[in-house]
């Protein structure tokens, strides 16, 4: 599925929300959809939830309207962070546009950030898609949290940003940090269409 | 108003506004032909009283002969009241009369004023009769304007209806740098760009920010940045520069959306939503969206405009001729314009035909003789091949010869003999010329075009008589070429052979002559009284039939038929048939 359908005069851009689980990538789209005007909001799915953990993936389709003629909607998923559900973030992963990789910036959890960064570039060469090529940012989530528990935004792009990518602290609870993200990986999918080649996963 | 402040080139357009400027433009080239009247309306601010200068600047300066009016509503009735004061009624009324082109401001000012209702109705009236163009513009459509008379009403929106909307991003930039360049202010990189995210309901808001702009750079000593608009703007309304995330961030895709997409594509796909929007199918534009070259867009859109504009009027036409072909789906889609033509012309032939051969005029009774058996004969042919063998089948002759009676019997013929000829237009030359004048008054040339191309085959008698009448001639031309394309036959009948046509054009007199020409004389009194003596039983052959003059044709004599050829050349062949006691022009092709 091309982002730039000309026939049919769509924009469509698919975003996921990466990360280990509990991190805060479904917070992230409930702060999305909070601030969506209600007029033009849709619906918010979240299937196969048990307690506050996503077993399958959280989806929340974001209509811009028409933007220069063209119908411009981004879909944002998440994936299941749990390490067991390794297809499911696989199969969700397929067809990204961009990423956002929510960090729990906690300090005990960053063993979990890196492992969750790994099976995400794992995923994405088994997709072939090369992990350089993909547009990715940052949102470095509960920084909320007393600052002993916390890890500082410098300290986690020192750890996971070892490729200079955008990064945004935040608290996705409070939405602190969520649109910034969003907004910088929209930006990054939407410029590499005036490359030549840009490859989906 | 009309000094040339405004006009259409310092009047950006986009999306919001392009059918309005392509309509205003339409009726500042050829006021009173296109859209009459033209009716614009739009929240204040966004253009209209420009677009109605703009038309009256455009229009003298094509026209400088041309009395173009411009007055808002409040004007006209300060204009009224001086002269009802006055009791020069009358002269107020006159005044406006002469007038080429009235463009009227504010049209909404007319709820609730009776008089000046009841005055513009009657000046409407008398500007439409004289085919004067009027161009109105309004804060409201017709039909929201409280208190106005339903005639006038009407009127109004007999036209085009155009609304002008707020202007886009794209226009918004495009608007701030060309008043930026209007008043050679320069701003750094980005700044407009910012200034254009404001969301502002109007031009005139617009304006209102980018002054702010200029007052703040002026007491600037470093050139203004982006990021110095927003705080601009946040203290202009009174806020900190946090603005609404989602529309922050939906103002953010739309810039980076309109970088990516090729300007042309956004165009049109932009020119695509507005007309699909409208129900219009737009398939046909779609596939030049695939493309990897820009097509040329001016005219992709000034086509489809067009076609839509026609499909419009065929619908029209079908509602008016029969009520259930309103509404097909053929009427939606400029790719099927052929397809929509048809049902139109389908619906002329079946409610609305064109004049119809007379009836008691057929080929059996009419007396053949020497002089018309090449014209009977020529006439059989066509009658049994019809647009094939003789097209168009030229009869000339003397009055009297019968040339009249053949026409109208080859058009019976063709009517009777089935086979896809259902419907012929016999018409004589000054009747057509008639039918012409008349539509030209009524604006109706098309509708009557459409009646003459409905037909399956077409029969002018007397063409001699189209002599000097060059709009008739002119019509003729592009019928007669429409019919021959269509494989129609078209049958003529003249006093003189083409090439002696007197003040007929060249272009009508060689496609006389591209089929066959062929003279027609009277009958002998013998062979006529032989017509009418009654053949004896058995004896059939001897009389003067068709069949007669077609076994006569196949055995005379060769020696006897005396070919001197008058003229040859790659199309033609005329001869003296001495014979057949006439000339025959052959053609060859």
């Amino acid at each position: 599925m091309p982002i730039f359908n000309y026939a049919a005069r769509e924009i469509t851009c698919k975003i996921v929300y990466y990360g280990p689980g509990r991190s805060g990538k479904t917070s992230s789209l409930q702060a999305i959809y909070a601030k969506i005007p209600a007029g033009r909001r849709g619906t918010m799915y979240s299937l196969a939830t048990q307690g506050d953990l996503t077993l399958f993936f959280d989806y929340l389709p974001l209509e811009l309207g028409r933007i220069s003629g063209y119908l411009t909607r981004f879909q944002l998923y998440t994936v299941p962070g749990q390490p067991q559900y390794a297809q499911t973030r696989r199969l969700v992963l397929h067809g990204a546009d961009g990423i956002v990789f929510v960090a729990d910036s906690q300090l005990a959890r960053m063993e979990e950030n890196l492992d969750s960064l790994r099976d995400m570039h794992e995923a994405l060469l088994v997709h072939g898609v090369d992990p350089r090529s993909v547009p990715l940012v940052f949102h470095y989530n509960k920084q909320d949290l007393p600052e002993p528990l916390v890890a500082r935004p410098a300290e986690l792009d020192a750890v996971l940003n070892f490729r200079g990518m955008p990064s945004f602290p935040g608290d996705a609870l409070r939405g602190r940090g969520v649109f910034e993200a969003l907004r910088a990986v929209s930006v990054q999918v939407l410029r590499r269409f005036a490359e030549p080649a840009h490859p989906r996963i | 108003m009309l000094d040339g402040r405004y006009r259409f080139d310092n009047f950006v357009v986009g999306a919001s506004n392009r059918l309005a400027v392509s309509a205003a433009r339409s009726v500042a080239e050829s006021p009173g032909s296109s859209y009459n009247p033209l009716f614009f309306y739009s929240e204040s601010g966004l253009g209209k009283t420009h677009l109605l200068a703009a038309i009256g600047y455009h229009a003298c300066k094509l026209r400088p002969d041309l009395r173009v009016e411009y007055l808002a509503v409040d004007e006209l009735v300060d204009r009224l009241n001086v002269a009802v004061e006055l009791g020069q009624a009358e002269r107020f009324a006159q005044r406006f009369a002469d007038v080429h082109v009235l463009l009227l401001d504010d049209v909404q000012a007319l709820a609730g004023r009776a008089e000046t209702q009841s005055e513009l109705l009657r000046l409407f009236n008398a500007l439409q009769q004289a085919g004067r163009q009027m161009v109105m513009a309004s804060d409201r459509p017709p039909q929201e304007i409280a208190d106005v008379d339903r005639r006038l009403l009407t009127r109004m929106a007999g036209g085009l209806i155009v609304d002008i909307g707020p202007p886009e991003y794209e226009t918004r930039v495009a608007i701030l740098r060309a008043k930026c360049a209007e008043r050679g202010l320069v701003f750094g990189s980005g700044v407009l760009e910012e200034l254009a995210r404001v969301p502002s309901r109007n031009v005139r808001e617009l304006q209102g920010w980018l002054n702010r702009l200029v007052a703040q750079q002026s007491l600037s000593a470093v050139p203004l940045e982006p990021v110095d608009v927003r705080a601009l703007v946040a203290r202009s309304r009174g806020s900190t520069p946090v603005a609404n995330e989602f529309d922050s961030f939906v103002r953010e895709i739309a810039s980076v959306v309109s970088q990516s997409v090729d300007r042309w594509r956004a165009r049109l796909a932009e020119f695509v939503a507005r007309w699909a929007g409208e129900g219009i199918r737009t398939a046909y534009l779609e596939r030049f969206l695939e493309a990897k070259e820009p097509p040329d867009l001016d005219k992709l859109e000034a086509d489809f405009v067009s076609a839509v504009r026609r499909l419009q009027w065929l619908e029209r036409e079908a509602a008016r001729l029969d009520p259930k072909l309103a509404g097909l789906e053929v009427f939606r889609d400029p790719e099927r314009l052929d397809e929509a033509e048809g049902v139109v012309q389908r619906a002329m032939a079946a409610f609305d035909p064109p004049p119809a051969p007379n009836s008691d005029l057929d080929v059996e009774s009419l007396v053949a003789g020497g002089a018309n058996q090449l014209a009977l004969k020529a006439a059989a042919e066509v009658i049994a091949f019809p647009g094939e063998r003789y097209n168009p089948l030229y009869i000339y002759g003397p009055r009297g010869c019968g040339k009249t009676h053949l026409a109208h019997a080859i058009g019976n013929a063709l009517r009777a003999r089935g086979g896809g000829v259902s419907t012929v237009a016999c018409v004589t030359a000054s009747a057509m010329t008639e039918e012409v004048i008349i539509a030209l008054q009524e604006d109706g040339l098309e509708r009557w075009r459409m009646r003459y191309r409905a037909a399956d085959a077409l029969v002018i008698d007397d063409v001699h008589e189209l002599a000097g009448k060059e709009r008739t001639q002119d019509e003729l031309f592009h019928l007669f070429n429409a019919m021959l394309r269509d494989g129609k036959q078209v049958v003529l009948t003249a006093d003189a052979p083409p090439g002696e046509l007197f003040d007929i054009a060249t272009r009508l007199r060689t496609r006389f002559e591209g089929g066959l020409v062929v003279e027609m004389g009277r009958v002998s009194e013998a062979e006529r009284t032989a017509h009418r003596t009654p053949v004896p039983e058995g004896a059939e052959a001897a009389a003067p039939t068709i069949d007669f003059w077609d076994d006569a044709l196949d055995v005379v004599p060769e020696e006897k038929v005396q070919f001197a050829p008058l003229l040859v050349d790659r199309e033609k062949l005329i001869v003296d048939w001495g014979a057949m006691d006439g000339r025959v022009v052959e053609e060859l092709r």
